[in-house]
């Protein structure tokens, strides 16, 4: 009735300031201020639709999942926030959280490393430099399993490589792999190494970017190289910086496919090491418990939001934009 | 993740149970040599792909208007596949099981009763080890076609034991004589870094599901309702590998962990190795399998093996259902068990079958498997949702085989959440 009444209100008055139909297209007035048409929407239409489909819509479906019990063949049943207290009640969850802060922690140390690397390759002068940048890179588009595999066989604690040049000088290495504890730094530093080649390739192109004139100045004035290192290189790629670091975060969190391959199956560390997806992955196709799987997809999704909130926050303190 | 993958099936669903109304009621014919269909096969090993094959041509001589065909997924993805297509209604129409996630679909209506094979005579259950006619029944109801089985024994390196002074084993052999002998090879050849035994302990087939039946123990009731991990027979069964691990006879888990036990082996770098049937054409191909052969089991309390076994399936919403069965049917019979075993596929199920598979390489004693199936042979540990305990296990024992907490203890816990797991099948 409120309705109605509403519109016969605005019925009665409309005519008076003008008529409707013919007026409405000269009357921007009648549109929310930045309203651009329906153009824009037909051409994101397609992507919008992908989005939604494929990225919001199975965050829903997972986010009602993680409050229900799901059969194994299918059904669901609404069982409130049981999974949510398992999890709590969980150790395991715990524990695959730190190990992925730990294994995230290992990775973003790699950025300063790949800044300094990429420095050097981005050297005026330098012989190779396409070849050097590119054979960075290839361990990132290499296959983690492969990456995975290699890298066994360098931590092998009875035949590797690794503890071999070590007994060269005098040191009886570990079970890198397979020592609670050893085995996330150890995957952490594969992961670490992995990824600097995505670092060295964006942060070299920022160094691109940095006038020469800058470092003439810095020259004349007598700057060492170190200082113009620190003092003009660092606070102008700082941009790129950031951006690497969201990414080694995120990428971090979904730490998954090399501690798998790297771990292996008879790993006797293995519960000590898990992180996060790999908990998930275990619940959801192991363990058939897709609603407790959910609810731990749920946890990794509001700690990757909460991280890249701060991480954002904090880009004032420290990104300089020119 | 990815949910989408849960809405796409419904659609099929949908749409398949248009289509599969007309189709159903074509298969209440009976089959003939005309009749005409198009199946698929899930399988999930690529060596045994052109056996498989040779029996596809062979049952197409009989009905030629019958297409199968070969859908292979590795086995890492193989079980998370199948659930999927089994939530969306979409099985493959004859698929291969195994013992730990045969209960989980049987009880849930996804696969075909063989008992019309079985009242038309078409299949005889007495063909085959009884033991695998059992994993593969519930309810008293068999649904699934035995197509192999795997026992397991005490492979050994006789180069390795001659070196070491000590006596090849036979079926006499104790734990102990099995122990002492570890030992004196771990001691004596300590300098090339040589152990006694290696074996997989993540899973019990190879290794302590064995110890525990030989113990006298159990690993699950024969109702499969309760833990036995709690029994002292069982804990006995577990203490032998912690004790082996212990006093180095066997390499630890660690250094199991970064060399695989059949690696440790198959490089002459331990003398004794428990595996199966399965092994059999890896060692056969490995560079010193002219060294290798193999024994019985040693024998505690009593002589003991596990005995597991692939079987062919049909699933209960295929649309095709009959040719699926003529097919199920076709596999399980003498000729097409005898051509696996000829190609070196698989140890057939079917009785009598298995000579071909005892000539398949001339070096080896592969006769002991088969006596093992006949006398001593006890089914593999499954319940309904086998997954569920089966990470506990191996969760849990590896702290007691390394000797981080005794036996007793992690037996003890292991028995109560194993319990919690069951009680909620």
């Amino acid at each position: 009735m409120t309705l109605r009444t509403g519109s016969m209100v605005g019925e009665s008055r409309a005519p008076a300031a003008h008529p409707v139909p013919v007026a409405a297209p000269k009357a921007p007035k009648a549109r929310p201020k930045g309203f651009d048409g329906y153009w824009p929407w037909l051409f994101v239409l397609p992507t919008l639709f992908g989005v939604l489909g494929f990225y919001i819509w199975p965050i829903i479906q997972t986010g009602y999942l993680s409050f229900t019990e799901t059969g194994p063949f299918g059904g669901e049943e609404f069982i409130g926030v049981d999974n949510y207290q398992t999890m709590l009640a969980d150790g395991n969850v715990g524990q695959a959280l730190t190990n992925t802060l730990v294994y995230t922690i290992i990775v973003l140390a790699g950025i300063p490393i790949a800044l300094l690397m990429a420095n050097l390759v981005n050297q005026p002068g330098l012989r190779f430099a396409s070849f050097y940048r590119v054979l960075f890179f290839m361990p990132y588009i290499a296959m983690p399993t492969a990456v995975a595999l290699v890298w066994r066989m360098i931590y092998n604690g009875d035949f590797g490589i690794l503890n071999w040049m070590l007994s060269l000088v005098g040191i009886d290495g570990p079970y890198w792999t397979s020592t609670p504890g050893f085995a996330i730094v150890s995957v952490g530093i594969v992961g670490m190494w992995a990824s600097l080649g995505f670092g060295i390739i964006i942060l070299g192109a920022a160094l691109k970017n940095i006038s020469p004139e800058y470092y003439e100045a810095a020259q004349l004035d007598g700057a060492t190289r170190w200082k113009q290192f620190t003092a003009i290189t660092v606070p102008l790629v700082t941009p790129s910086l950031f951006f690497v670091t969201i990414i080694s975060v995120i990428n971090g969190f979904q730490l998954f496919d090399l501690l798998y391959a790297i771990m292996g199956q008879y790993n006797p560390a293995l519960v000590q090491s898990q992180s996060l997806v790999y908990i998930f992955y275990n619940q959801a196709f192991i363990q058939n418990d897709k609603g407790y799987a959910a609810a731990i997809g749920m946890l990794i999704l509001v700690v990757i939001g909460i991280v890249t909130f701060f991480q954002f926050r904090m880009q004032k303190k420290w990104v300089n934009y020119v | 993740m990815r949910r989408i993958t849960r809405l796409a099936p419904l659609a099929l669903v949908a749409a398949l149970a248009l289509t599969s109304c007309s189709a159903s009621a074509a298969s209440e014919e009976p089959i003939t040599e005309s009749s005409e269909a198009s199946i698929s096969y899930a399988v999930w090993d690529e060596n045994q792909v052109p056996a498989l094959e040779a029996n596809i041509a062979a049952f197409n001589e009989i009905y030629p208007n019958i297409e199968v065909k070969i859908d292979i997924t590795p086995w890492a993805q193989y079980w998370t596949k199948l659930q999927t297509q089994a939530s969306g209604g979409t099985l493959p129409d004859v698929f291969w099981m195994n013992g730990p996630n045969f209960q989980l679909y049987a009880a849930n209506d996804q696969l075909e009763p063989m008992t019309n094979l079985i009242d038309a005579g078409d299949v005889d259950p007495a063909n085959y080890v009884e033991v695998l006619n059992e994993l593969y029944s519930y309810d008293d109801v068999q649904y699934g076609m035995p197509k192999d089985f795997d026992t397991v024994a005490l492979w050994y390196n006789k180069a390795i034991l001659a070196e070491a002074g000590v006596a090849t084993p036979d079926d006499t052999w104790t734990w102990d004589d099995f122990h002492t002998a570890a030992k004196t090879v771990s001691d004596t050849l300590a300098d090339q870094g040589v152990y006694g035994v290696a074996t997989g302990l993540t899973g019990g087939q190879e290794g302590y599901y064995n110890t525990i039946l030989q113990a006298g123990g159990f690993v699950l009731s024969d109702d499969g309702t309760t833990s036995g991990y709690d029994d002292p027979k069982t804990i006995r069964g577990l203490q032998f590998w912690a004790d082996l691990i212990a006093d180095g006879s066997s390499p630890s888990l660690q250094q199991l962990s970064d060399t695989p036990h059949n690696a440790w082996f198959t490089s002459s770098k331990t003398a004794f190795f428990w595996s199966g049937t399965w092994s059999v054409s890896e060692l056969a191909a490995a560079s010193n399998t002219l060294d290798l052969n193999v024994a019985p089991l040693p024998q505690d309390e009593k002589q003991a093996t596990v005995i597991h076994g692939v079987a062919n399936v049909v699933s209960a919403n295929s649309p095709n259902k009959s040719a699926a069965q003529a097919f199920q049917a076709y596999l399980g019979g003498e000729e097409a068990q005898t051509l696996q075993a000829e190609m070196g596929a698989a140890n057939p199920a079917f009785i009598g079958a298995g000579q071909a598979f005892l000539d398949s390489v001339d070096h080896f004693d592969l006769q002991v498997f088969i006596d093992e199936a006949d006398n001593y042979a006890y089914p593999f540990p499954v319940s309904k949702d086998t997954a569920a305990w089966s990470t506990i296990e191996n969760e849990l024992l590896p702290q007691a085989f390394s000797g981080a907490r005794t036996v007793e203890d992690v037996a003890g816990e292991l028995a109560t959440r194993m319990n919690e797991a069951l009680a909620k099948e």
